[in-house]
């Protein structure tokens, strides 16, 4: 009868040891980011832009993809945003629990899977029928589609949350719908909106494949929306692929750079959720 | 006189800071029902689980005092809390058939303890969904699945299911509070018939349910132990104020 | 926000009555109502969109080329006018299931180590560090895998398994690089892992109390409880989170692409280079436009990809919602 006690000794061990190596994967990986790119990591490589010899060795920095994916990611940010929370508000508030919400959910909820080379190939295609060359606007788009699903399901999340009675003595008090979300949903379920937002900058700021047929790469910072955007990833794998030791250090360092601005919006929306705000009812 | 089964000592009982049992000391007696009574939010349900134990599986519940099970103590540090849930069985209130059919589901207890080989198994199934008034109605289809079952043929299975394990005491808690008065009636009929052979201790708000089941009373207030006694007397002659308030409908 | 029907008899009566002064309101409040149920609609027609659009783009190469030669087809020569893309399928088959055997089991024992035996305390510390994990960008998924990965496979994992195992072809191995399909599927097993994770400990989580103390009150220990009615209660779920960590790992790009060798060869073994076809679409879309067909033979590959991926993730999401309706 001592079986039972064994096994269970034994499965205990298997998880503890699962979750060791899934958390040591993590640091793992920092560790080696942070090994790997600290020593390369100097204050021209945030101020500068590459010259002509950058990728030869020669001077410069990064200062064009990090500007880039500013530009990238906030834009994008920004389109998914104007589009993402007019469509959790009415799922929450206009098509609640009906049929045609469980759709959009579900719609989105595939979206969610669809890996981001299909939007950099998809952008890709269209801009070549309509005549276009690689530009901000067209990374800003692929992104934004990228950014899209997560933020409505981070929002959407966030407004579910509301308690009921809350939004009723809205209507009770003779708000409609649109009023209500305006002036109570919204601000009730702020924290939580502004994380969806920063998640999906974070997951946008980091993606390669969409932003790589449709913004291109450039040494310049991008002065208008249809000129082309470096971006960070993409400055990692380039800067990677040249074969001079000097310049794959440099993309140590810009990976490092890359992650620290992950990891920082990361915890940011740590605290965002655990932090009181005043006028938020608990 | 005869001895006591249960022997409750000074069982205090705290939900994180809310001290939910205070100082409880009572004495069970064998075969016969103990009906546990009194308003809603009074520890019924929490003094019930801390029987078998099953308090712990909560989180932030501290436990102090002792429970005496034939003299030892269920509480004491060296006694392996499956052994005791083994011995004390427990019928929920709202019944949550396993996921698997109705034979495996009062099979399961006795399948983890290894105890009955495969070729017993279906009387002994039988013999139990028997006990629990069931067995008539599911006869022909004991390999399905057991969420196909009313939820009060549901409720008689777990019945089934808990005397399975062949506990030497039966703890009920509400446990026809989500039937509806048919089942409710065919759950009691089966209580009644097993207090002949074991302990029943059942935890209800129907103080018509625990007049009609009871040989001993034990009434709570609030976490505390008001009076305890046969069930002709707190019924028919009550010590304390507060247990004449309740039984008359006054209070709770 | 569930429970809408009071709120619908509220609303009506709210909405309809004819206030004076409620026009501009009303107004404003329908207009809303529509515009962002448009926006809803759009966005929810995208997935097809973009399907439609990637299949009108890959049809000049359809109609040329049988559909068994472009899958089955192991030359892959452009200049040549051969599309085969089966070296590719392979590459993406392989890499992908590697992955998960490699992340399956671990993910799902972290994931009920986390619903049923973490205290809230531990649950807190380690559910941030999964997301954070699940946050990492691909290509630093890359760096960390050629910086780390790949030698090691290239210098202790590929002679010592090929040695002793050598006689199992998969284990067999001419590349001294490293740089191989094992490197793929061990980065892509670690990317893959949260997703695996979240969702598996989510859906173990929405397993009511009631069910685990009815098994503990019968004496069952906790592992018995987690392993015979936890478990068979959550598997549908449990099922479709390893799906759609499967369709995750069958669309990574940078992160592979960086440690898989990029060589267009149907592999034989683990040590094999291997080529996915998302590494085919990224790497080569640059020369799309000077050889005929290539273009629309590469959009065929993403045709291909969003199809399996879509199908894997229907699945998931579908059985998902059918358990959240029946519990």
């Amino acid at each position: 009868m001592k079986w039972k006690r064994l096994e269970e000794r034994f499965f205990i061990l298997l998880m503890i040891a699962s979750a060791v190596i899934v958390l040591g994967s993590l640091f793992f990986i920092l560790a080696t980011v942070v090994w790997k790119g600290l020593p390369a990591l100097n204050l021209d490589m945030l101020i500068r832009v590459p010259t002509g010899g950058y990728y030869l060795g020669k001077e410069g920095g990064i200062l064009n993809a990090i500007v880039g994916s500013l530009y990238l990611a906030g834009g994008a940010t920004f389109l998914a945003f104007a589009t993402s929370l007019p469509i959790a508000i009415y799922l929450n508030l206009y098509a609640f629990r009906s049929r045609v919400a469980t759709l959009i959910r579900l719609s989105l909820d595939v979206l969610w899977g669809v890996p981001s080379i299909i939007y950099g190939i998809c952008g890709f295609a269209i801009m070549l029928a309509l005549g276009m060359r690689t530009s901000l606007l067209g990374g800003i788009i692929a992104l934004a589609l990228l950014e899209l699903p997560i933020m409505v399901r981070g929002m959407d999340e966030a407004i579910a949350m509301v308690p009921i009675p809350m939004v009723e003595s809205s209507f009770a008090l003779g708000a409609t719908r649109w009023e209500t979300a305006i002036r109570v949903i919204i601000r009730q379920a702020s924290p939580g909106i502004v994380t969806a937002i920063l998640l999906a900058f974070g997951r946008g700021i980091g993606d390669a494949a969409s932003v790589l047929f449709t913004a291109g790469y450039t040494d310049r910072i991008p002065d208008s929306l249809f000129s082309p955007a470096a971006s960070l990833p993409l400055a990692v794998f380039f800067q990677l692929g040249t074969p001079y030791p000097a310049v794959q250090e440099r993309a140590y360092a810009s990976a490092l750079i890359l992650t620290v601005i992950v990891l920082a919006i990361s915890i940011t929306t740590r605290f965002l959720t655990r932090g009181s705000v005043d006028h938020i009812v608990r | 006189m005869v001895e006591p089964r249960i022997q409750i000592r000074d069982l205090n009982v705290w939900y994180g800071s809310h001290h939910a049992l205070k100082n409880i000391s009572v004495d069970i007696y064998p075969r016969g029902i103990t009906a546990i009574i009194g308003p809603s939010g009074c520890g019924k349900s929490t003094l019930l689980k801390s029987l078998n134990r099953l308090l712990e599986e909560t989180e932030q519940v501290r436990v102090s005092g002792s429970v005496n099970l034939d003299g030892c103590n269920i509480y004491a540090p060296t006694v392996d809390v499956t052994e005791v849930r083994t011995r004390i069985g427990l019928l929920a209130p709202k019944p949550f058939p396993l996921p698997m059919s109705i034979f495996d589901n009062v099979a399961y207890g006795p399948r983890i303890h290894s105890r009955v080989h495969r070729r017993g198994m279906d009387g002994m199934v039988e013999r139990y969904l028997e006990e629990a008034g069931l067995w008539n109605e599911v006869r022909d289809r004991i390999r399905s699945p057991a969420s196909r079952l009313s939820t009060g043929q549901q409720q008689r299975l777990c019945l089934a299911r808990a005397l399975a394990a062949d506990p030497e005491i039966l703890l009920c808690d509400e446990p026809t509070s989500a039937l509806d008065p048919i089942s409710a009636q065919r759950i009691e009929r089966q209580l009644v018939q097993l207090k002949r052979r074991m302990t029943v201790v059942i935890v209800t708000h129907l103080l018509r349910q625990a007049r009609r089941l009871a040989d001993d009373v034990i009434f709570l207030w609030m976490g505390e132990l008001v009076e305890s006694g046969p069930a002709s007397q707190i019924f028919n002659n009550p010590q304390d104020e507060r247990t004449r308030a309740y039984l008359a409908g006054d209070i709770g | 926000m569930v429970q809408g029907e009071f709120i619908t008899q509220l609303l009506s009566w709210n909405e309809k009555r004819k206030h004076p002064f409620g026009f501009t309101r009303r107004v404003k409040n329908l207009m809303a109502g529509r515009v962002m149920g448009g926006v809803s609609l759009v966005a929810a027609i995208l997935v097809p969109l973009i399907a439609i659009a990637l299949f009108v783009r890959a049809r000049p190469i359809l109609t040329i080329k049988p559909i068994t030669e472009l899958l089955f087809s192991s030359t892959w020569h452009p200049i040549k006018g051969s599309f085969g893309f089966y070296p590719f399928i392979q590459g993406t088959l392989w890499v992908t299931s590697l992955s998960m055997i490699l992340a399956v089991p671990p993910s799902l024992l972290t994931a009920i180590f986390l619903a049923e035996y973490a205290t809230p305390r531990i649950r807190g510390m380690i559910k941030p560090l999964i997301d954070l994990l699940a946050g990492v960008p691909s290509v630093v998924y890359g760096v960390w895998g050629m910086l780390t990965i790949v030698p090691f496979i290239g210098k202790f994992v590929a002679p010592t398994l090929s040695t002793t195992l050598g006689f199992i072809p998969i284990f067999q191995s001419d590349n001294p690089t490293g740089y191989c399909l094992l490197a793929g599927g061990l980065v892509l097993g670690v990317m893959v892992t949260p997703v695996i994770i979240a969702m598996t400990a989510e859906v173990l989580s929405a397993v009511p109390q009631g069910l685990r103390e009815a098994s503990l009150a019968l004496g069952a220990t906790r592992w018995q409880t987690v392993k015979h009615v936890v478990t068979k209660r959550a598997l549908p779920g449990m099922i479709a989170a390893v799906v759609l960590g499967f369709s995750r790992a069958f669309g990574e790009t940078m992160a592979v692409l960086m440690v898989v060798g990029n060589v267009p060869q149907v592999p034989g073994s683990i040590f094999d280079p291997g080529y996915p076809l998302t590494a085919l679409i990224a790497n080569n879309y640059g020369e799309m436009m000077s050889i005929p067909l290539y273009d629309s033979a590469l959009l065929c590959a993403a045709f291909i990809l969003l199809l399996v991926v879509l199908i894997f993730n229907l699945i998931s999401r579908l059985v998902l919602l059918r358990l959240t309706r029946s519990s």
